[in-house]
């Protein structure tokens, strides 16, 4: 008995399996049908706006992709974000898989990278799509602008997922979703949540509007849809300077959220 | 003596209600020993404990005070659950995945190669009589007995050295009930120890080597099922039911013998006795009268009276 047990576990083996399983119930449970309704409506556009939009169409397509994009990634990341830990403790399924080997900071980590990973494919299924798109209505000279800001909504939502993974280690889904809806909004703009600290005159409103914006992220950092229609590609300072604000602040979240896990317990 | 579970003192408080937050004691100061490569039996009523301790040991929740250690380990340390088995009760797993993938995702959690997974797979849900046209069912289209089933094959995939099950025959027919104790039955053969919580007191009696019964959160009786029955002041008895013969012509023998009665049934007679030293006389005067044996088993009739009196 147990010779098979002396088995390394390994951490990376343990989140890679959790991460896989995630994308595998994000797929069975139809979430990337949402690219059915994005490819409907990118062709709808490559078709239709030709009429409409004299010479405009590869502005708009990128416009409209990209935003759909955006949109359709927000509501993944925060609808299934929410819900990735929640339901496994409803449906007590986290019972059977903490009685193996496993850590709760593998667990959640796992959960996220598996998001992630659905994420990843969403947007670059849709980035195809925009790129088919512009493509078939002037011949693909947008398609190079298009792919570094694909880049850059793929980290926004990385972040979104973070956050929401974070208000429901301990509240409700359907709070857990309001909050982290709020926080897309507010960080989205962020510039003019400083604007507004500085021209407040209370010095309490300052700081309570101050605070606000260095706590929520500035996801700001991540917008260059209007740029990229215009055909502008986002600087490789900010891709990078971007990546790391991501990286650094889903760290951050995802250890609260892990500390906060740890703690729970499964009734 | 080496216990593969020891509990000192393990207390659990819940707290209910919403603005005025109350404390509910759920387990109040438990003590309790278990020897390795027994069945161990867990009684109790609904809300005694029983679950919320074996959510502690498995790190489910957490004590408000009081340790408890598992193969000598503290069971905050995970590392143990390579070593251990789990099956909740009602066990619900991820309904999107088949029974084959559910046991392959858990065999990678414990880091066995794909060829071992495979194995171990078709190995256990054979073993727990799961048919194999429904290894490639997803289990939201499952039964609650075919779930059980599931839960008691996932809960073995490591080899456990000792293997936990809370009501471990929900939900199971007849059947299946039997099957699955004569599974349990054969992990003892192979030296796994298992803690097992249960409603049903002909389960305990048919596997059952030492009992530990908790009420309102405390332990209330333990040790061996044989001895807390002595204690109780019951004792054990044996019933023989035999053909061929009927009540009428064995009574004024089996009247003889002190403590023994008789029945009459259906083709023959049932009788009981008091002494395992008596059953021979049974049989040499049911043959004497040209009656054969249909069965023979030990019954503990009084399991339900010990129930019965140590949780009231």
């Amino acid at each position: 008995m147990n010779q098979e047990n002396s088995v390394r576990i390994s951490i990376s083996n343990t989140i890679r399996s959790i991460a896989l399983n995630t994308f595998r119930e994000a797929v069975r449970d139809r979430v990337l049908y949402n690219l059915v309704v994005f490819v409907l409506l990118i062709t709808a556009c490559a078709i239709f706006l030709g009429d409409l939009t004299a010479g405009q169409e590869p502005r708009v397509i990128v416009n409209l992709g990209l935003s759909a994009m955006l949109i359709f990634g927000a509501f993944i990341s925060i609808f299934v974000g929410v819900s990735l830990v929640s339901k496994e403790i409803e449906k007590r399924t986290v019972f059977a898989i903490f009685a193996k080997p496993i850590g709760r900071g593998e667990f959640i980590v796992g959960k996220y990278l598996g998001l992630c990973l659905t994420l990843l494919i969403n947007v670059l299924v849709m980035g195809i799509g925009v790129s088919l798109a512009l493509w078939y209505v002037e011949g693909g000279a947008l398609v190079g602008s298009i792919w570094g800001t694909i880049v850059l909504i793929f980290l926004q939502l990385t972040i979104l997922t973070a956050v929401a993974i974070l208000f429901s280690s301990f509240s409700s889904p359907a709070l857990s979703a309001l909050l982290a809806f709020f926080v897309f909004v507010i960080g989205n703009f962020s510039a003019s949540l400083k604007d507004l600290a500085t021209h407040l005159g209370s010095s309490g409103a300052k700081i309570f509007f101050g605070i606000i914006y260095y706590l929520l992220p500035n996801l700001a950092h991540f917008s260059f849809i209007t740029n990229a229609a215009n055909n502008e590609t986002p600087p490789a300072a900010m891709l990078g300077g971007a990546f790391l604000y991501a990286v650094v602040y889903n760290i951050i979240l995802i250890s609260l959220t892990v500390l906060i896990f740890s703690r729970r317990n499964f009734k | 003596m080496s216990y593969i579970i020891e509990i000192e003192n393990l207390t659990k408080d819940y707290e209910v209600g919403f603005w005025k937050k109350k404390k509910v004691r759920a387990l109040d100061g438990l003590n309790l020993r278990v020897e390795s490569g027994q069945i161990f039996g867990f009684l109790g009523g609904n809300g005694a404990g029983k679950t919320t301790t074996i959510k502690i040991l498995m790190s489910l929740i957490f004590p408000t005070a009081g340790s408890a250690k598992i193969l000598g380990k503290d069971i905050s340390d995970t590392k143990i659950h390579s070593r251990i088995g789990y099956c909740p009760e009602n066990p619900y797993f991820y309904d999107y995945l088949k029974a084959s993938e559910l046991m392959n995702y858990f065999g990678e959690l414990f880091g066995f190669d794909s060829a071992t997974r495979k194995r171990k797979t078709a190995e256990l849900l054979t073993k727990v009589g799961l048919d194999e046209k429904d290894w490639n069912k997803q289990l939201r289209k499952f039964s609650k007995g075919m779930l059980q089933r599931v839960g008691l094959a996932q809960s073995l995939i490591n080899d456990p050295e000792i293997v936990f099950l809370d009501e471990p025959m929900s939900g199971l027919d007849p059947i299946g009930r039997r099957e699955i104790r004569e599974l349990i039955a054969g992990l003892r053969e192979k030296g796994v120890t298992v803690f097992m919580s249960t409603h049903i007191l002909s389960d305990i009696e048919a596997l059952c080597d030492n009992v530990a019964i908790l009420n309102k959160g405390k332990l209330s009786a333990t040790g061996n099922l044989n001895d807390l029955l002595q204690q109780s002041g019951e004792r054990q008895s044996f019933e023989i039911n035999v053909k061929g013969v009927t009540a009428e012509a064995l009574k004024n023998e089996i009247s003889q013998i002190p403590g023994a009665s008789i029945n009459s049934k259906a083709n023959g007679a049932n009788i009981q006795v008091l002494e395992e030293t008596d059953i021979d006389k049974v049989l040499q005067i049911v043959r004497e009268k040209g009656g054969t044996l249909v069965s023979i088993q030990p019954v503990k009739q009084s399991l339900e009276e010990l129930f019965v009196a140590k949780t009231n």
